[in-house]
């Protein structure tokens, strides 16, 4: 582990993040569009068994702004290819191992403030969170968005064009956020559907979260927990290989 | 002490049918500023891809500082800077924190980075601009800061492939001064390509390539004598014909393409 160049990669997009003024107003106007609009629109449509609509997408939504946030940070990628910046950190006497780790970071970070500014919607449509919950929170929003970087960069480093990126993770990002009940319970679909639900990351990574946020749950923490903690560890793999290929 | 700073012993490299480079082999010696000339596609880029750890040979050998570039690929990258082709930097950041990060990929501790940074923000004359932008700066202060940034770490060996394309006269006889300079007073190994034949009368030594193969390689003044012309341009141009020459689209090209590409759509 070279702690150098992961710390080079990671303030190096923190910084960019931060410089870049659009798109800090894209992370804050989805959660809005999303949580008030769509869940004000279909309340009234869905009946969850007690529970208000609105509460229901509420981890369904910090959800959709990690993947959307981290699946952009791995933009990134493909442009340092397109504009030579990659050739400046490949030609660096750093393992490329961590210069994955260190997208993969980063990603999480941006992630992760991203995903937070969700939160700040819970007194407005009055989800109330106790302290404990919200402490654990912060790792698992973090955690998720972690894993979701780690797709984004194997993606990211297979594509060698911007249209491209656009066109897969449009392909992905959508699919993933739909099939993965964020915003429609998961029980009682077709065969075909469920078994996409269960090899969704994201299905997990939701479940945490409303186990979380409104005491619901699918699946156990742990096979939540560990089935994130594989894919991450594969996608990693995945990632250093791409990163590492000479040919 | 091996006086040899890069070795390359039949190398080969093969992108599909299309042979880049067919068994070339050739020395530079430490201190030595060493000319690798060649129309475009020659195979030029394609060497330095290799010999920087970007690619790995096809076929054949290269060693670069005693380290081999396919088993000791990170000892080679600390031996090395590289002033590449197209622009590397960051544009969103400034002149400082390109820097900045490039000493920490490196290794440099934080003193020695900064002392570092500003040595060399003096010698390409940008320590007034090291707080600005990049995007905000000229191609000729991004050359200059791309120069910076591979000295950066004291390399052995620099390589600079085709560093004044598109610079104006006052600019690129700077930058040449300066490598000079640089191989004289530092003892670094130059590696350099260009397609100014003039600028590669610097040079101790110079290659030409021409369709993976190394055509001549000697002084300027031997290879002058040996053809019976005044000039580079003219060995050249004997050695490699006058047929204009196909190259990949760069990057560059590229992202015009997806520009107007983009413009078309909306």
């Amino acid at each position: 582990m070279d702690f150098d160049a992961i710390r080079m990669i990671w303030l190096r997009d923190i910084i960019r993040h931060f410089r870049d003024k659009v798109r800090l107003l894209g992370s804050i106007t989805r959660p809005v569009l999303w949580l008030l609009i769509m869940g004000t629109g279909l309340r009234a449509a869905f009946n969850m068994h007690g529970i208000s609509y609105t509460h229901y997408i509420f981890p369904g939504i910090i959800a959709m702004n990690l993947i959307f946030s981290s699946m952009q940070s791995t933009i990134s990628i493909i442009w340092d290819r397109e504009f030579g910046f990659l050739r400046e950190i490949l030609v660096a006497p750093i393992p490329r191992s961590s210069i994955v780790l260190g997208k993969a970071l980063s990603g999480a970070t941006v992630a992760f403030i991203e995903g937070c500014f969700v939160l700040v919607f819970a007194p407005v449509i009055k989800i109330n969170i106790p302290p404990v919950n919200l402490l654990l929170l912060l790792p698992l929003i973090f955690f998720i968005g972690f894993v979701c970087t780690t797709l984004g960069i194997v993606i990211a480093a297979r594509m060698t064009s911007f249209e491209g990126f656009g066109v897969i993770s449009n392909f992905v990002i959508m699919p993933m956020f739909f099939l993965s009940g964020a915003m429609f319970p998961i029980d009682n679909l077709p065969h075909w559907i469920s078994f996409v639900i269960r090899i969704n990351p994201l299905t997990y990574g939701v479940d945490l979260l409303r186990w979380d946020i409104l005491g619901m749950k699918i699946f156990s923490f742990y096979v939540d927990f560990l089935f994130l903690l594989i894919f991450a560890f594969i996608m990693l793999g995945i990632g250093v290989f791409e990163f590492s290929k000479t040919n | 002490m091996d006086e040899t700073a890069i070795k390359v012993k039949n190398l080969s490299k093969h992108f599909g049918s299309v042979t880049a480079v067919n068994d070339i082999s050739f020395e530079v010696e430490k201190g030595e500023v060493f000319g690798f000339l060649g129309p475009n596609g020659a195979g030029k880029t394609t060497t330095i891809n290799i010999l920087c750890t970007l690619l790995v040979p096809g076929g054949g050998e290269a060693i670069v500082n005693g380290f081999n570039v396919l088993n000791q690929p990170n000892e080679v990258r600390r031996s090395i800077g590289i002033i590449f082709q197209d622009p590397s930097l960051d544009e969103r950041l400034t002149a400082y924190e390109n820097l900045d990060f490039h000493g920490m990929i490196y290794h440099l501790p934080s003193r020695i980075r900064k002392a570092r940074i500003a040595e060399v923000l003096d010698m390409v004359g940008l320590s007034a601009k090291k707080d600005y932008i990049v995007r905000t700066f000229s191609g000729g202060m991004k050359r200059r800061l791309e120069i910076a940034r591979g000295l950066m770490h004291s390399p052995k060996i620099l390589f600079l492939d085709e560093p004044t394309t598109g610079l104006d006269p006052q600019t690129r006889q700077h930058i040449w001064d300066y490598i000079v300079s640089l191989s004289r007073d530092e003892k670094i190994t130059v590696f350099l390509t260009t397609h100014y034949m003039d600028e590669a009368e610097i040079c101790r030594r110079t290659a030409i390539i021409d369709h993976g193969k190394i055509v001549v390689l000697d002084t300027p003044a031997a290879l002058k004598n040996k053809y019976g012309v005044s000039s580079l341009n003219e060995i050249f141009l004997k050695v490699t014909g006058r047929d204009i020459r196909e190259e990949g689209s760069d990057e560059k090209e590229r992202l015009g393409q997806f520009i107007r590409a983009r413009k078309k759509l909306r």
